[in-house]
């Protein structure tokens, strides 16, 4: 009965309730926001940095080769040639080197030259048709295919650059021959081929179509071109075909041997070449900390927003307690004892929290629907509705707000002189 | 059945008051009159356990309850006494039926619904306190009163606000459901038309008379 009439009186006093709520949904739905979107770009960042050691590319900001590189969010930093990047690809403690080729785009989602080896890194199973072999065959991503509609078999001709609307290369054209399976890593949202189709598709008089043929005669294979080395390392990379050492690659992602020597490498790059080597994982710590520092501030706010919540609830109750205090003596007089007045009050705080919690959620998912919308325009990134453990310690968090805001009215109503309260005229 | 002996009380910051002993056996009742300031009320709230006496002793039902603690008290009002107060107590934001069966020790609907057909309000069963007329509360009142199948029934001032009519309706009700209950009736009052239906009664006198 106790429980009944806590929630009968919320209902009772809709606007009173309502109040407490949207405060307590508020503050909820902020902070879940926060840690959602945390929580999940940590995981996406780490799952996207599966096995890569090393980034190496043409100097610049590290952070932005590590985001260009890895989770393609930013433009590249610019080029290598492909002759200093083989002196680092063929260093024996490299276990597998991948290398990266960007060029043009389809409707925003970058196509990307690589080897096969990018896709064995995350683990990704092929949907439909299969992995991209011969120059112009494109693999596409899972969410790159949902959006754009193209299937195995689809021919489409690429645009330069990131932007829609760019020059598009009519002479070439790509053909799909095989869809992945989501991996929910960053291969989702990108068009994969071989490097030669992105030397193709931008050789200065790739127009013409002698080169091409020029081009395709003095292809030779990197398999053959350091017979020396331990066979290990051989398969890693010897889909790549490559020209000439005159042509470029964007960046190169490293895997070692051993973490031994994490550091010298790097070093040996820095300093003796004009390529500069990045450790992703540390670039990456470098950014959360950034994220981290504002995401704390957001979180004061939202922090603030649930203490006036509490605040509310506590002022709610208390008023609602002067009103109340000739139903509270009649609880006392037919039998109710001031344990159950106590927890009556409760009740009603820890109500008010859970309804403020729910509601609170439901606006988390809600801008969570928005963001996705924007994030998937702008970055090719998406958000999942799972749930946190974070979000388990807000709700806790809630409910002690609501108990916290309940405890002075519950003393309150125990201590209530019922004989007196029940004399009054 | 309810007995009452050498009660006192002291108020906190206030005069100290006797009471008289009297004893009331089930089914049967009595009217304690008096004017408004002689500790009327008083006396209801320590027959009741709502307040605790100073010195004296009193049974209901052979139990010595001045000797129960705050939470034996309650649960002992809960189960054994019915109140009727001056005003209508309801809690709002229940209907009528749940404001019956409010009590954790009468929680029982089918006799809710018995009982409010013997009161005729079983109409209004699902309408709120505040949809009710004052003679409609009154019943209902009564009604919660002796939910529980009380062994002692106190009402205090249940009429001074009602017209004749109402008056004896009331007291009728009051009288027959302390017959049906076996209950002892105690009601507490100033108002002089129920000496006619109530013939055993005692008078407080003003409290300044008693202080020597």
């Amino acid at each position: 009965m106790i429980i009944k009439i806590a929630w009968k009186n919320l209902i009772h006093k809709p606007w009173n309730t309502g109040l407490c709520i949207i405060l307590l949904a508020f503050g909820v739905g902020i902070i879940s926001l926060l840690i959602l979107m945390q929580y999940q770009l940590e995981q996406k960042f780490s799952r996207d940095l599966n096995n890569i050691d090393l980034v190496v590319g043409a100097k610049g900001s590290p952070l932005q080769l590590v985001l260009s590189a890895i989770y393609h969010l930013d433009a590249p930093t610019g080029n290598i040639s492909l002759a200093e990047a083989r002196k680092v690809m063929d260093n024996p403690i490299v276990k597998k080197a991948i290398p990266l080729a960007y060029g043009d785009s389809y409707q925003g989602y970058r196509i990307l030259g690589t080897t096969k080896g990018y896709v064995e890194n995350y683990d990704a199973q092929i949907r439909d048709g299969r992995l991209f072999s011969e120059k112009m065959e494109v693999t596409v991503g899972a969410d790159a295919a949902l959006r754009t509609g193209l299937i195995v078999g689809s021919i489409f001709h690429g645009t330069h650059g990131e932007a829609i609307g760019g020059h598009v290369h009519e002479n070439h054209k790509y053909e799909v021959v095989g869809i992945l399976e989501k991996s929910n890593t960053v291969l989702d949202n990108l068009l994969l081929t071989n490097v030669t189709s992105v030397w193709q598709v931008h050789t200065k008089d790739s127009e013409n179509k002698n080169s091409i043929d020029t081009l395709h005669a003095t292809t030779l294979d990197l398999n053959h071109a350091h017979h020396g080395h331990e066979h290990d390392h051989h398969h890693d990379h010897d889909d790549l075909v490559i020209t000439a050492d005159s042509m470029d690659i964007t960046a190169i992602l490293l895997k070692y041997k051993t973490k031994r020597s994490i550091m010298t490498i790097p070093r040996f790059i820095n300093e003796q070449t004009n390529m500069q080597a990045v450790l992703p994982a540390l670039e990456i710590n470098r950014l959360f900390y950034m994220i981290g520092v504002g995401g704390s501030t957001l979180k004061l706010i939202a922090g603030g927003i649930i203490l006036m919540a509490g605040l509310s609830v506590f002022f709610g109750l208390f008023n609602r307690l002067r009103e109340r205090k000739y139903e509270i003596a009649l609880l006392r007089s037919v039998g109710y004892k001031q344990l159950h007045l106590f927890s009556l009050l409760v009740f009603e705080g820890t109500f008010l929290a859970l309804l403020g919690y729910g509601v609170g959620w439901g606006l988390s998912r809600l801008g969570l629907h928005f963001l996705n919308q924007q994030a998937q325009h702008d970055f090719n990134l998406q958000f999942d509705n799972g749930l946190v453990t974070g979000e388990g310690n807000l709700l806790l968090l809630t409910i002690g707000v609501g108990i916290l805001a309940a405890l002075i009215p519950a003393f309150q109503a125990i201590r209530m002189n019922v004989s007196a309260t029940l004399s009054e005229n | 059945m309810i007995k009452v002996k050498q009660l006192s009380y002291k108020y906190p910051s206030g005069p100290l008051i006797h009471f008289p002993d009297f004893e009331v056996k089930g089914g049967e009742s009595l009217l304690v009159l008096g004017e408004s300031g002689c500790g009327k009320t008083t006396l209801l709230h320590l027959l009741a356990g709502l307040l605790r006496p100073t010195s004296g002793k009193i049974w209901i039902d052979d139990k010595l309850v001045s000797q129960l603690n705050n939470s034996q008290m309650d649960q002992f009002r809960g189960e054994q006494i019915g109140l009727v107060f001056q005003k209508n107590y309801f809690i709002e934001s229940l209907n009528i039926l749940n404001n019956l069966i409010v009590s954790p020790y009468s929680n029982n609907k089918d006799h809710a619904v018995t009982i409010s057909k013997r009161l005729g309000i079983e109409e209004i069963l699902n309408r709120y306190p505040k949809q009710l007329s004052v003679g409609q509360q009154q019943r209902v009142s009564i009604g919660r009163a002796v939910m529980n199948a009380p062994k002692l029934l106190l009402a205090d001032e249940p009429t001074s606000a009602l017209d004749y009519r109402n008056c004896k309706n009331v007291i009728y009700l009051l009288l027959e459901e302390s017959v049906n209950n076996n209950a002892a009736l105690v009601i507490v009052t100033h108002d002089d038309r129920l000496k006619k239906e109530v013939h055993n009664n005692i008078e407080l006198f003003p409290i300044t008379n008693q202080m020597n």
